[in-house]
């Protein structure tokens, strides 16, 4: 069983590796730019030329798929960096402080974790500008995810930081005279090291999958910028399953790489455990 | 009996102090939205400037975030919530409309996961059969990487109803969580005890197993509540469902601020209200089998 779980982590990772390098060269792979539009080929059937088809604008679906995988694929990752760093300052110090600042913390935590993520996210979300630039509608976007998808992870760093506050050796060092701040960015943090690990792995599947819910929503990156939630938009479009399937493209490599985030994430978990 | 008593008191301090807080904090971000202070009414060229100055005046009161916050307050309780910008209707008017068909849909939505989860779970703890098992959790793994607005629109191209996609959205979660809990519960070494005497398989879950999970159960199908309530904005958005959902989406798409602020209001007390209730029951049972 062990084997055989250690075929499919190392699948995993061979399929994100093999997503990421795709994405990254994108620039090399795609045969144009991502706003570019073929006018005289719209909404194209796959073909030589354009292997996915086009879309209704006339843009070739694979560039779109492949520099929309890229920005997916690098921005999940630096939203769940920053929602981890905020629930380890957040969850971290609340644990390691204790008492009021603990209850406080995690009667905030428990407010935002009691709202849907998804409620949560476009009611953020509309109180910013709709309407701007694509560039700024990325950032704007897994900044949100970053800033909001830090609860879960710092009600589990909190707990964890807690029981490192009572344990022996932060006992020890601070009867040994080690001073509040040292003792929690040398003995604690580094303990913390493999939770904060695994939450940031956890969060980044959840924040591809809620970009992916926000873009077919219409709140998320805006037109001409490609993420897989605006490619998966184009779904909405459709009469039914057989139809076209190569539309399915986004969602299929969507599926593919969440699967393999998820795959490595068993690994993940049993490291915090 | 008297920690019962504490316990439901410490809820409804905390549903009414997330009523306020939550208002406050809702009061801040609108006031502090960009547009906030703009009303595409002065642009109009038929006002004269006394007009102008009088649609000026009348948000002159809104600029002070905690007067503003104290008059929303006020007004909600008087059954004002006051009238979203982009529908041009009463809040209260427009939510008393949508909640029935949310409502239905979040039951039976929440009706079709359990009884997927329980059945699935349950069949899980009992059979140990490591290809049944396998075959559950990859169907529930699958189901969890796919989004759930994709759910909502392959629920419109099948032409199946939206609860149904609620369902299989909550379902992964709640699966996940139920599995482990009754696998755990049925590998208990008196479990094993009894199934090894010879003691009827309903026996032993009514009478060693059920006892056991039912408080984590409560507070999972809690958590499952919220769960369902975020699957509600794509399932209603996307299959064209007038329930809060759709509400919310379109108010956010329009940056209808009070609507949306009323609304994150109502599904915070929502979750909340489900989550309180899934804690009270499960102390309940606690104490009873103590």
């Amino acid at each position: 069983m062990r084997g055989s779980m250690s075929f499919w982590r190392k699948l995993a990772c061979a399929l994100l590796v093999l997503v990421l390098a795709a994405s990254s060269a994108a620039n090399w792979l795609a045969p144009a730019g991502y706003a570019k539009q073929y006018r005289d080929a719209t909404d194209a059937a796959p073909s030589h030329r354009h292997w996915l088809g086009t879309d209704e604008l006339g843009r070739d679906r694979f560039a779109r798929v492949l520099y929309g995988t890229r920005i997916s694929l690098l921005l999940a990752p630096a939203a769940a960096l920053l929602s981890t760093l905020m629930a380890a300052l957040i969850g971290g110090l609340a644990g390691y402080l204790g008492g009021a600042w603990a209850r406080m913390a995690m009667a905030v935590t428990d407010l935002f974790l009691s709202l849907p993520w998804l409620f949560l996210l476009i009611t953020a979300r509309a109180l910013l500008p709709l309407n701007v630039s694509p560039l700024i509608s990325v950032l704007v976007t897994f900044l949100l995810l970053g800033l909001l998808g830090w609860t879960a992870a710092a009600r589990v760093l909190c707990t964890s930081a807690a029981s490192l506050r009572t344990s022996d050796f932060v006992r020890q060092a601070r009867a040994a005279g080690v001073p509040g701040q040292r003792l929690f960015w040398v003995h604690v943090v580094p303990n913390l090291k493999p939770v904060l690990y695994a939450q940031f792995w956890i969060s980044i599947p959840v924040f591809i999958l809620s970009e992916a819910n926000l873009g077919i929503l219409g709140l998320g990156v805006a037109e001409p910028m490609p993420s897989w939630g605006s490619l998966l938009k184009e779904l909405e479009g459709l009469v039914s399953v057989g139809e076209e399937p190569w539309k399915f493209a986004p969602l299929i490599l969507l599926v593919a790489v969440v699967t393999g985030f998820q795959l490595l994430l068993s690994k993940q978990e049993e490291v915090a455990a | 009996m008297t920690s019962l008593r504490w316990r439901i008191a410490g809820h409804a301090l905390a549903l009414l102090a997330t009523v306020l807080f939550g208002g406050l904090l809702s009061a801040t971000l609108v006031r502090l939205a960009p547009g906030f202070d703009v009303d595409e009414r002065e642009l109009d060229p038929h006002l004269s400037a006394q007009s102008v100055q009088a649609l000026r005046d009348a948000r002159h009161q809104d600029h002070n975030v905690f007067r503003f916050y104290f008059s929303y307050m006020q007004r909600a309780a008087d059954g004002d919530l006051g009238t979203s910008l982009a529908l041009g209707q009463p809040v209260r008017r427009l939510l008393h409309d949508r909640v029935p068909l949310t409502l239905r849909l979040l039951s039976i939505g929440l009706g079709l996961a359990w009884l997927l989860t329980l059945t699935l779970s349950l069949t899980a703890a009992w059979l140990r059969l490591s290809i049944y098992d396998s075959l559950t959790t990859a169907v529930s793994g699958a189901l969890l990487c796919i989004p759930a607005a994709v759910l909502a629109l392959l629920s419109v191209l099948w032409n199946v109803p939206g609860s149904l996609a609620i369902g299989l959205i909550v379902f992964p979660h709640s699966y996940r969580y139920s599995r482990n809990l009754l696998v755990r519960a049925y590998s208990r070494p008196h479990i094993i005890a009894a199934r090894a005497k010879g003691l009827g398989e309903a026996r032993i879950l009514f009478w060693h197993v059920v006892p056991v999970v039912t408080p984590q159960l409560l507070s999972v199908a809690g958590v499952s509540v919220s769960m369902a309530v975020g699957a509600a904005i794509p399932v209603e958005a996307l299959c064209g469902l007038p329930g809060i959902g759709q509400l919310a989406w379109q108010a956010a798409l329009a940056r209808d601020l009070p609507l949306l602020v009323n609304i994150t209001i109502l599904v915070t007390l929502v979750t909340l209200l489900a989550n309180s209730g899934a804690d009270v029951i499960g102390h309940m049972v606690r104490s009873q089998e103590a």
